[in-house]
């Protein structure tokens, strides 16, 4: 991830540190961001995620580190190429959507078409609302064209999703896609494992402030996992048969990482396993960080 | 400027749409003003003030009069005539002895000043029965003043206003960006190319008109009652509200400039204001108070609003009779917006 040939990165980030009195929140950490790409910071609570952003974002100075946008090193005017939707954030209260909307407008040099805004983040049917009147889904939308609002080509999404349910998550990742589509750059931080697989190309995985995982979703879990993982019971297995994808034994089970699941269910037969009760498997970012740092993801 | 005008406006249809804050902030002053109108229509108090010009009478001299032992009796000393007959004049203080001048002054429409003169002859008639005060009345001589009684509530009105404006600038700057930092308002304006001093400076001038507004109205409405003794230039004293507003404000800005939680808020507020209500004199004069009080009480902007718009309103005083409390309105000002830009901070 370090490695920055081709164009130059949208960002780019190298051994950046922040801390708060003993505590490193940030320890080290450098990545690059692809224009064009959906970022992924995953990590549990307490890993430096949120920090890490907000440095990046410029609302907190960092101890040391560099912080490159297109190339360059971060000045005044990068907050006017970004946008920002915070994990915790409260507005001006008695303002509608649209006021609020437009109030946040009035403070970018070259604004975004409120009406694209509205278009781009489905806020029609509440426009004109009180913005404390909204559910929890709608207000992340409108978080969203707040964060749009200088029709930025690099935004930041601090967990939009936590606390939505299912349908407004749903809603929220096509709300992205449309994003991303505009060839908008996004970084994302996020507990949600499934979130992270449908909408990042790239990410890292963060713990204690450091980096200790980073790539694409799929070959991540193909370098850790593989393909798949054939299950079966310990007792199927011929004692002392030997098989070329490593094996692991769990409550009874034997589990098969399988670079290729065609050919190791063909070894496994020819080794002699019996495949009744078989079960396969394809782990998830879940899985991977749980083998990574040994425990789940908040 | 387009960026402080959006801040501007938004903060006003904020504050404007926020109907429980408007009407407390409107009714509160009101029935103040309109309380102690009824309470007390012609004074604050039943001791009798003696204004006293050529110094106080060392005890057991021949100007020791008995009248000076009475009790319920204030007596404040003068250097010179003039003010104190202005006072008296306006039914502030209720007699004047000049002792170097062996007068007294009464005024002849005053209920107070008739008792007063009854309680100066029988000192001197009461054939020594006082245990102290051996001197005679007889050598003085009687002059009298008029002038148009001030009301109470006259009196009282610009030290209501200058509380208004006091809690209505502290609360509306200091409490809401409070707020505003705790809640992660601040964090997000931090986040846009908004700059500390167009958001501060759009925060200031949204919570001076607020407050001109509400003092307007609240005086205006009251006055359409009460009709307030108003000798003075009205110009001048929309000067010397502007002036205190903003000072205000900015007090409001120097205590809310780190604080992050409305709790500490409220304290620190707590302690700023009612030192302020106490010893500025909104509710009773400082004259006759010890002299630490009054002492203290210069060190607050409120103090110096309320000399200057009692003295425009009551007194009729022009610019050159109140550029002291000018000067010191628009020094305070100056160094709580210096504070304040030192000490602000986002988060």
């Amino acid at each position: 991830m370090n490695e920055t040939a081709g164009p130059t990165p949208i960002l780019e980030v190298r051994d950046l540190h922040k801390a708060y009195g003993k505590v490193k929140a940030v320890d080290g950490i450098s990545f690059a961001v692809r224009e064009g790409s959906c970022f992924g910071i995953l990590g549990p609570n307490g890993a430096g995620k949120t920090t890490a952003i907000e440095v990046i974002e410029t609302i907190h100075e960092p101890d040391s580190g560099t912080i490159l946008y297109r190339g360059e090193a971060v000045s005044r005017s990068f907050k006017e190429n970004i946008g920002i939707q915070f994990q915790d954030t409260s507005l001006q209260e008695f303002l509608t959507v649209r006021e609020t909307l437009e109030l946040f407008s009035k403070l970018y040099p070259k604004p975004r078409p409120i009406g694209e805004i509205i278009a781009a983040c489905s806020l029609e049917e509440f426009i004109d609302r009180d913005n404390r009147k909204l559910s929890g889904g709608q207000r992340q939308r409108m978080l969203l064209g707040i964060a749009l609002a200088n029709d930025p080509d690099l935004l930041f999404l601090d967990e939009p999703t936590t606390g939505l349910d299912p349908h407004a998550r749903r809603n929220f990742w096509r709300l992205v896609e449309g994003i991303k589509a505009q060839g908008k750059t996004v970084i994302l931080t996020t507990h949600y494992m499934d979130e992270a697989e449908y909408l990042c190309d790239d990410i890292i995985v963060m713990d204690h402030g450091h980096i200790i995982e980073s790539g694409k979703p799929r070959e991540l879990l193909l370098k850790h996992f593989g393909e798949a993982v054939i299950r079966v019971p310990e007792a199927a297995v011929p004692a002392g048969a030997a098989f070329s994808c490593p094996s692991e034994l769990e409550d009874g089970f034997v589990s098969f990482n399988c670079a290729n699941t065609d050919s190791s269910l063909r070894e496994l037969v020819s080794g002699g396993v019996d495949l009744a009760g078989i079960s396969i498997e394809r782990r998830n970012l879940d899985d991977l960080f749980l083998k990574l740092t040994g425990s789940g993801l908040d | 400027m387009k960026k402080f005008w959006a801040v501007f406006v938004a903060r006003n249809l904020e504050f404007f749409r926020d109907r429980s804050t408007l009407i407390f902030n409107l009714a509160f002053p009101i029935i103040l003003i309109l309380g102690f109108a009824y309470a007390f229509p012609s004074g604050g108090g039943t001791t009798f003030k003696v204004g006293v010009v050529g110094g106080m009478p060392a005890a057991g001299s021949a100007e020791d009069i008995p009248f000076l032992h009475f009790q319920h009796l204030q007596f404040l000393p003068y250097a010179g005539l003039a003010t104190p007959l202005d006072r008296l004049a306006h039914d502030q203080i209720d007699m004047v002895i000049d002792f170097s001048k062996k007068e007294y002054y009464v005024n002849e429409a005053s209920s107070n000043g008739y008792v007063l003169e009854k309680m100066f002859a029988a000192g001197d008639s009461s054939g020594g029965s006082f245990t102290a005060g051996a001197g005679s009345t007889g050598v003085f001589s009687q002059k009298t003043v008029s002038g148009t009684p001030i009301r109470y509530v006259d009196w009282l009105v610009p030290g209501v206003l200058g509380i208004n404006i006091l809690l209505g600038s502290l609360s509306g700057v200091g409490f809401v960006i409070v707020r505003y930092r705790r809640n992660g308002v601040l964090k997000r304006f931090k986040a846009t190319p908004l700059s500390a001093f167009q958001f501060v400076s759009a925060q200031v001038l949204s919570r001076f008109f607020i407050v001109a507004f509400l003092s307007t109205v609240i005086f205006a409405g009251t006055d359409s009652v009460l009709h307030f003794r108003m000798a003075g230039s009205w110009a001048l004293l929309a000067l010397v509200n502007a002036l205190a507003i903003l000072c205000m404000i900015s007090l409001g800005l120097v205590f809310s400039s780190r604080i992050k939680s409305e709790e500490a808020a409220g304290g620190i507020m707590n302690l700023i204001t009612w030192p302020m209500m106490i010893l500025s004199g909104v509710f009773f004069s400082l004259e006759g108070t010890p002299h630490a009080m009054q002492l203290a009480s210069r060190a607050f902007p409120i103090t110096y609003y309320i000399e200057a718009s009692r003295a425009i309103m009551l007194d009729g005083a022009g610019l050159a009779k109140i550029a002291g409390d000018l000067g010191v309105l628009a020094a305070m000002t100056l160094a709580f917006l210096a504070a304040a830009a030192a000490l602000f901070k986002w988060e």
